[in-house]
């Protein structure tokens, strides 16, 4: 595929590998903060055509991981009432709450749909004016002007059965939380192409001055993700501490203007549970008060209650890029895609799930 | 009979890891579809032609072999680029006895009715079954009609069963794969899926994607012709050439080594995958087959595959090795390797 086939070359990855492991002296820990390159390192194997001393761990970027147990099991709880069609991102049904998934909810009659984009849940809105349709709207910066946009077109449209349940997470505060942990490793970061496509790299480059960490913006493919690593590695061995821009054909400096005008009319910034890691300040997303009229918690009751992840998941340490999710006992063994203990194992796009997917071979040789 | 099993056996061994109920993944022919049949169907219904768990069971009746098959038909949308269920019910079925090396004889078409259902839709659908019955040289023999009330179908629900005539010296099974075999591949993968799914939801591609639909029993017979060293056959549909190759893998005691880049994605179907974040090794396939074949017949069983319209694009993708700690892994594009594992369930749209 034209434009694409280019990022998956062998002889262009070769190349680069080689670049790097010729620039590299020492070992350094880089994060990727993203799920889908972590996805395309672990599909593509890209961390065995690198030097030993490049140690990829893997950030808190999976949406799906991080939406807290409290939203699966609120969206549960208001899939089961027989007014509401609850509607949702097709990976988020598999999501294990405390109790149960949306599939067995699913499975017991609720009335669960999947879109491709929350636009879809508005025109089922208007379609059953006599159920109340709610959709579960998470994820990072990336999901959140189709979400805002679809609360904005509810308000032109005077719809009054459409309901947001919201869990949106940011990224740039997540990344100061990792970096003022005492327990930090990562010495450098691949920051997310897609979020930056949104938000532009202006948040990413205070970070950098902050914490004297290199940064590069990194696309998704395994060309992207070696030429990422390439210029970040040139720029620890330099001792430099700058923002790139490895995604230039996606990311510019400012971003998608309109896209952030919307985000900014329809939510404010709140402080936000993360599954996994726990409360970040300000670092999510909320409707603002001229949208509370969509919001399903509000307009449900809905009930915050908090629940304990299972004692035995390591999740915390794996979204922090603290351990690896081999290091975990119930790896493969008690915590499989089927039977997931953690989010992680879940998405397609979470660390444990693409280790378990693609790498078990490795990891019991 | 000393091995049939007591009612306790029917209490599963291995958790039953839903609540007790069924969910959709149960009928996606991944894992859970795996587990429900090995669970609960293998030991209630124990014997030895059903424990072979091939696509089709092999029966010897009168010194004449016969292979005996069927398969239910529920796919949304009921039309689509390529074929209706119709069609599908009548390919499926005769594919599943040619993946057995049979001559396709004799089908039933059984009809769960909506309550409702326009008999416009019907006669098109029939019409459909006709004109596959009649293009792969089957008879519909017998039938069935039920109604259901209104809201407890889904329009219409279509079970077919086959039967045909296995040839002499014929011995196909999914659990004869050897290291060293090669791994054969009919043609292009991911068709039948993404066109149903682009169908269903309404996507729009600038060029129309068409179901692969395809009865292979004319492709399989000229396989057959040209070589005695076929271990086995099997079409990849619902869960596609992954579930496929894990579940020969499995049955063989054997792994599989796939090559990535001989395993050809047509640029329409790579495209959609790509957007919709599905990989086309899970995607469903309804006119493509792969074998496994003898280190010394690949040649010959390709070349005769190649010569057929529904084996043009018919590639070598891989070769059967000793079991390993994963059934089947691929090298990728980028020569590292990868395992390609069995989904659980239905595989997921990704949120971005």
């Amino acid at each position: 595929m034209k434009y694409l086939s280019e990022y998956r070359d062998e002889r262009i990855a070769r190349a680069l590998a080689a670049e790097i492991a010729q620039a590299i002296t020492r070992p350094w820990v880089i994060m990727e903060i993203c799920g889908g390159q972590t996805h395309t390192i672990m599909r593509y194997g890209l961390d065995e055509l690198l030097p030993r001393q490049v140690e990829l761990v893997h950030g808190p970027g999976c949406p799906v991981c991080v939406t807290p147990l409290e939203t699966i099991d609120g969206a549960i709880t208001l899939a089961l009432r027989p007014e509401v069609i609850l509607v949702s991102y097709g990976d988020m049904l598999r999501v294990p709450g405390s109790q149960a998934d949306l599939f067995h909810a699913r499975a017991q009659g609720a009335d669960v749909r999947v879109v491709y984009s929350p636009l879809e849940a508005l025109k089922l809105a208007r379609e059953n004016p006599q159920r109340k349709v709610v959709f579960l709207a998470i994820g990072f910066e990336t999901t959140a002007p189709a979400n805002a946009m679809a609360a904005w077109q509810a308000r032109q449209q005077g719809l009054d059965n459409f309901f947001l349940l919201v869990s949106h997470v940011l990224v740039p505060p997540a990344i100061r939380g990792l970096l003022t942990s005492p327990a930090n490793r990562v010495q450098a970061f691949i920051a997310p192409g897609h979020v930056c496509t949104v938000m532009g790299c202006g948040e990413y480059e205070a970070l950098v001055r902050d914490f004297r960490v290199p940064m590069v913006v990194g696309g998704f493919e395994p060309v992207d993700i070696l030429q990422a690593v390439l210029m970040l590695v040139r720029q620890l061995e330099a001792g430099d501490a700058r923002l790139e821009n490895q995604y230039v054909r996606s990311v510019n400096y400012e971003g998608n203007l309109p896209a952030q005008r919307v985000v900014a009319e329809v939510f404010e910034v709140a402080d936000q549970k993360w599954r996994g890691i726990g409360p970040i300040p300000q670092s999510g997303l909320r409707l603002r008060p001229e949208f509370a009229h969509y919001d399903a918690v509000q307009h449900f009751a809905l009930q915050g209650h908090s629940v304990e992840e299972p004692a035995e998941c390591i999740s915390a340490q794996v979204l922090q890029g603290l351990k690896k999710p081999t290091d975990c006992p119930a790896f493969g063994m008690r915590c499989t895609p089927e039977n997931p203990l953690g989010a992680p194992m879940v998405s397609s796009e979470g660390a444990c799930a693409a280790y378990y997917r693609y790498r078990r071979h490795a990891v019991a040789s | 009979m000393a091995d049939r099993p007591s009612i306790a056996m029917l209490s599963c061994p291995a958790p039953w890891r839903s609540d007790g109920t069924i969910l959709l993944g149960h009928g996606s022919g991944g894992k859970l579809s795996a587990e429900l049949v090995r669970s609960l169907f293998l030991p209630a219904f124990a014997n030895p032609l059903l424990a072979r768990l091939d696509d089709q069971a092999t029966l010897q009746i009168n010194g004449q072999r016969l292979a005996f098959t069927t398969d239910s038909f529920v796919v949304k949308p009921l039309f689509f680029p390529g074929g209706d269920i119709g069609t599908l019910a009548v390919n499926g079925t005769i594919n599943d006895l040619a993946m057995g090396g049979a001559q396709p004889l004799f089908l039933s078409a059984a009809f769960i009715l909506e309550e409702g259902f326009p008999v416009e839709a019907l006669r098109r659908i029939v019409f459909s079954m006709q004109q596959a019955a009649n293009a792969a040289g089957v008879q519909i023999v017998t039938g069935d009609t039920k109604v259901v009330e209104r809201g407890k179908g889904d329009g219409i629900f279509i079970n077919t069963t086959g039967i045909g005539v296995v040839p002499d010296g014929v011995e196909l099974s999914a659990s004869q794969a050897r290291p060293g075999d090669k791994v054969i591949l009919s043609g292009s993968i991911g068709e039948h899926g993404i066109a149903i799914l682009a169908q269903r939801e309404g996507l729009e591609f600038e060029t129309t994607i068409v179901s692969d639909c395809a009865a292979m029993h004319t492709l399989t017979a000229a396989m057959l012709a040209a070589s005695h060293g076929l271990r086995c056959m099997r079409d990849p549909t619902r869960g596609g050439l992954s579930s496929t190759l894990n579940e020969i893998a499995e049955q063989s005691r054997v792994s599989v080594e796939l090559e990535e880049t001989n395993i050809p994605v047509h640029e329409e179907v790579a495209g959609a995958c790509e957007l919709l974040g599905l990989d086309p090794l899970y995607v469903a396939n309804e006119g493509k087959l792969v074998a496994i074949v003898a280190p010394g017949d690949a040649e010959a069983v390709l070349a005769a595959m190649r010569q057929h319209p529904l084996g043009r694009e018919a590639q070598v993708i891989g070769t059967v090795k000793a079991a390993d700690v994963a059934p089947v892994t691929m090298r990728t594009n980028l020569g590292t390797t990868r395992i390609v594992d069995m989904l659980a369930g239905d595989q997921l749209p990704r949120i971005c």
